[in-house]
């Protein structure tokens, strides 16, 4: 072999050992551990099924999974109404290049700094004595502080598509892009409306984008903690937070069966999407 | 199916389309199924730059007319204007018997055929034709009634559930074409429709487009960059240039009599001479007009009417010249004695059935083009840097006033 047929494999060498020892060989640990046993105080070498039974017959853990799954649903729509009109706009109302560069930045400055930063500071913004109870407060349009605005579940859906509306507008925006003018000319001079040149030309067009979006949303709210504790108080609960619970309680065994759920999930998740929407082109 | 009467008169010639019933049962009159198109004063503008002066344009009912330019001329904004897809600065469209200018494209009957198709990717061939039936609420059953007629004509039965990327360049354009007529719109109207297919196939369908005029005999508006197309199917030629109609007329006018100098060289194969008017002697048929040449001398033209000590120019086609042998020095014919050159050759171009030769004007330098039958050039048995006299009829030499 010499130095010019090795070079694409040492080109992926070092991705390729970063994909081995930090992702594919944790996750096999994780599915081990999962059949592991645990008495108390440590972790027991062997082969169980009692991590799966007990979350299978948890009544707790079904509430939160199905919490997650709201969660997901609830940020999915949210993100997406309001990705879709932005990814429209950037594309279809905004003429020159150079513009839409600049106002997609705009959009991706949230990201600017850290997420457990930018959860902390809608404390001051929602909470009891916070900017907005003030203002309503002053406005006369409340008597008494509204409590849900912080650590709720309303908390947590804001922030949450705060977070990852962006991850919705970019697919959509780039398939919106790639959709050639000259069809929506041509839907217009067939006598479409603007309504049916959006059913029958745009949303087809842009669903691999919504597609690509969509797995990004679910697959993060998905595994979300971090914004569950910041936003949600003690109230809220997904499986990421109650993972990460069992993990400081040093449950690993029944935080590694959690995970694995979580993942068998996510990937069901994944692939139905897949299965409505086919993303090939965009790829 | 040509109307040469007025254009904004139109006839139906399909008595079935003449009365349609509309939703709530009553009778509709439906438009006929061929327009003339008028263009009154037509300007548009860009911010400040002004895309389209003023056009005048009559296009009669049921006629072939192709828009001829370069690109940038304007011809591709006339189209879409006349459709409905750019707003008009100022001016009158009419398309039959109604201005249109503040209709929607849906409201003009006329249907368009895109550059590069703009086919929708996602629906399959019968979906794509079905389109423009769908958004105008047509009856289910009659819709795949229309599809099915369209499909066999453009003979595209067997590919109907296929998607446009599976499809030939060549198939992809008779859906575009089935997809715009299955409105049956009075007016079709073509951007650059052949541009995209290789030259075999250009010729072919040419020959379809042509056929498919006279069929359905409504108006057909082309934008074209290539003189070949417009020829071969025009009724009427408008060549444009700098967003002004340089010239309208038959394929044998815009050929024979050239207008401008801009129609003469874009046509093709034309010598052009600029010079000064010096004498005008008005005839029966137009007049004949002698030109100062720099560097030359005097020349005759014909042309309609010139003023003397104006700057004009005159142009004679490559295979209206004739060759003499070298050394030839007065060529007796009457008619020709003034419209001699001398010229060496300087290029021999082999393209088949015509052989093409370039040559440089002793006098001047200017360069001349010289068509022959690649037969009768190898009589001539002449070689590149002889020089060589080469004369023209004064009736083949056209006056172009600018």
């Amino acid at each position: 072999m010499n130095w010019k047929s090795l070079q694409p494999y040492l080109l992926v060498t070092p991705q390729t050992l970063i994909f081995l020892v930090f992702l594919v060989f944790p996750i096999l640990l994780i599915g081990v551990v999962s059949f592991w046993g645990f008495n108390g105080y440590a972790m027991v070498p062997g082969f169980t099924w009692d991590n799966y039974i007990g979350v299978f017959t948890s009544e707790v853990a079904l509430k939160i999974y199905l919490n997650t799954f709201r969660y997901v649903g609830l940020v999915w729509v949210c993100s997406l109404a309001i990705a879709f009109p932005v990814a429209y706009f950037l594309a279809f109302h905004i003429d020159s290049l150079r513009w839409k560069v600049i106002l997609f930045l705009v959009c991706t400055i949230p990201f600017w700094t850290s997420n457990i930063i930018r959860n902390i500071a809608w404390v001051p913004l929602l909470g009891k004595e916070g900017l907005v109870n003030q203002i309503l407060q002053s406005l006369h349009l409340t008597q008494q502080p509204l409590e849900f605005l912080l650590y709720s579940d309303f908390a947590v859906v804001l922030g949450l598509v705060y977070l990852y509306t962006f991850f919705m507008i970019a697919p959509i925006f780039n398939s919106l892009m790639r959709i050639d003018r000259n069809l929506i000319t041509a839907a217009r001079d067939m006598g479409a409306s603007g309504f049916q040149v959006l059913k029958e030309v745009i949303l087809p067009l842009a669903a691999p984008g919504i597609a690509i979006g969509s797995i990004f949303v679910t697959t993060l709210v998905m595994g979300e903690f971090v914004t569950v504790r910041l936003m949600g108080g003690g109230q809220s609960a997904s499986i990421g937070k109650l993972i990460s619970t069992q993990i400081g309680s040093l449950q690993y065994p029944l935080a590694a069966a959690n995970a694995v759920i979580l993942l068998a999930v996510t990937l069901v998740m994944v692939a139905a999407i897949l299965q409505v929407v086919d993303i090939r082109q965009e790829l | 199916m040509l109307n040469p009467s007025a254009p904004t008169s139109s006839t139906a010639s399909r008595a079935e389309h003449a009365v349609a019933q509309d939703e709530g049962g009553a009778s509709v009159a439906i438009a006929p199924q061929t327009a003339g198109i008028s263009l009154r004063s037509v300007t548009k503008r860009y911010g400040s730059v002004l895309a389209i002066k003023q056009i005048n344009l009559e296009i009669a009912a049921g006629s072939y007319c192709c828009l001829l330019g370069p690109s940038g001329c304007g011809k591709t904004t006339t189209l879409r204007m006349i459709a409905g897809h750019e707003t008009i600065t100022s001016g009158e469209i009419w398309i039959g018997n109604s201005r249109v200018n503040a209709l929607p494209p849906a409201k003009r009957n006329t249907a368009m055929v895109f550059q590069n198709y703009a086919l929708f990717p996602h629906k399959t061939v019968r979906q794509n034709i079905d389109f423009g039936l769908k958004m105008r609420r047509i009856s289910p059953r009659e819709r795949a009634q229309r599809v099915d007629e369209m499909l066999d004509i453009v003979g595209l039965k067997e590919f109907a559930q296929r998607k446009p990327d599976k499809l030939s360049g060549g198939q992809q354009q008779r859906v575009a074409l089935a997809r715009a007529l299955v409105t049956r719109p009075q007016v079709l109207l073509l951007d650059e429709p052949l541009s995209a297919l290789d030259e075999n196939l250009r010729v072919k369908t040419r020959g379809e487009l042509r056929k498919l005029q006279r069929q359905f005999g409504m108006t057909f508006i082309q934008v074209t960059h290539a003189q070949d197309e417009a020829f071969s199917l025009s009724d009427q030629i408008v060549v444009m240039d700098h967003g002004q109609v340089d010239q309208v007329g038959t394929p044998q006018t815009i050929f024979n009599q050239p207008a401008s100098k801009f129609v003469a060289q874009f046509i093709g194969d034309n010598n052009i001479f600029s010079g000064t008017v010096v004498q005008v002697d008005p005839g029966e048929k137009g007049a004949m007009i002698q030109l100062d040449v720099a560097g030359l001398g005097r020349f005759r033209c014909t042309g309609q009417a010139a003023n003397v000590g104006m700057a004009a120019a005159f142009c004679v086609r490559a295979d209206q010249m004739t060759l003499h042998s070298p050394g030839h020095s007065e060529i007796k014919d009457d008619n020709a004695s003034s419209n001699q050159v001398s010229a060496r050759i300087t290029a021999v171009e082999f393209t088949g059935y015509v052989t093409r030769v370039s040559l440089m004007l002793e006098a001047t330098g200017q360069e001349i083009l010289y068509k022959a039958l690649t037969q009768d050039w190898g009589a001539h048995q002449l070689q590149e840097g002889q020089l060589i006299p080469l004369s023209w009829r004064v009736n083949d030499s056209i006056f172009l006033s600018h």
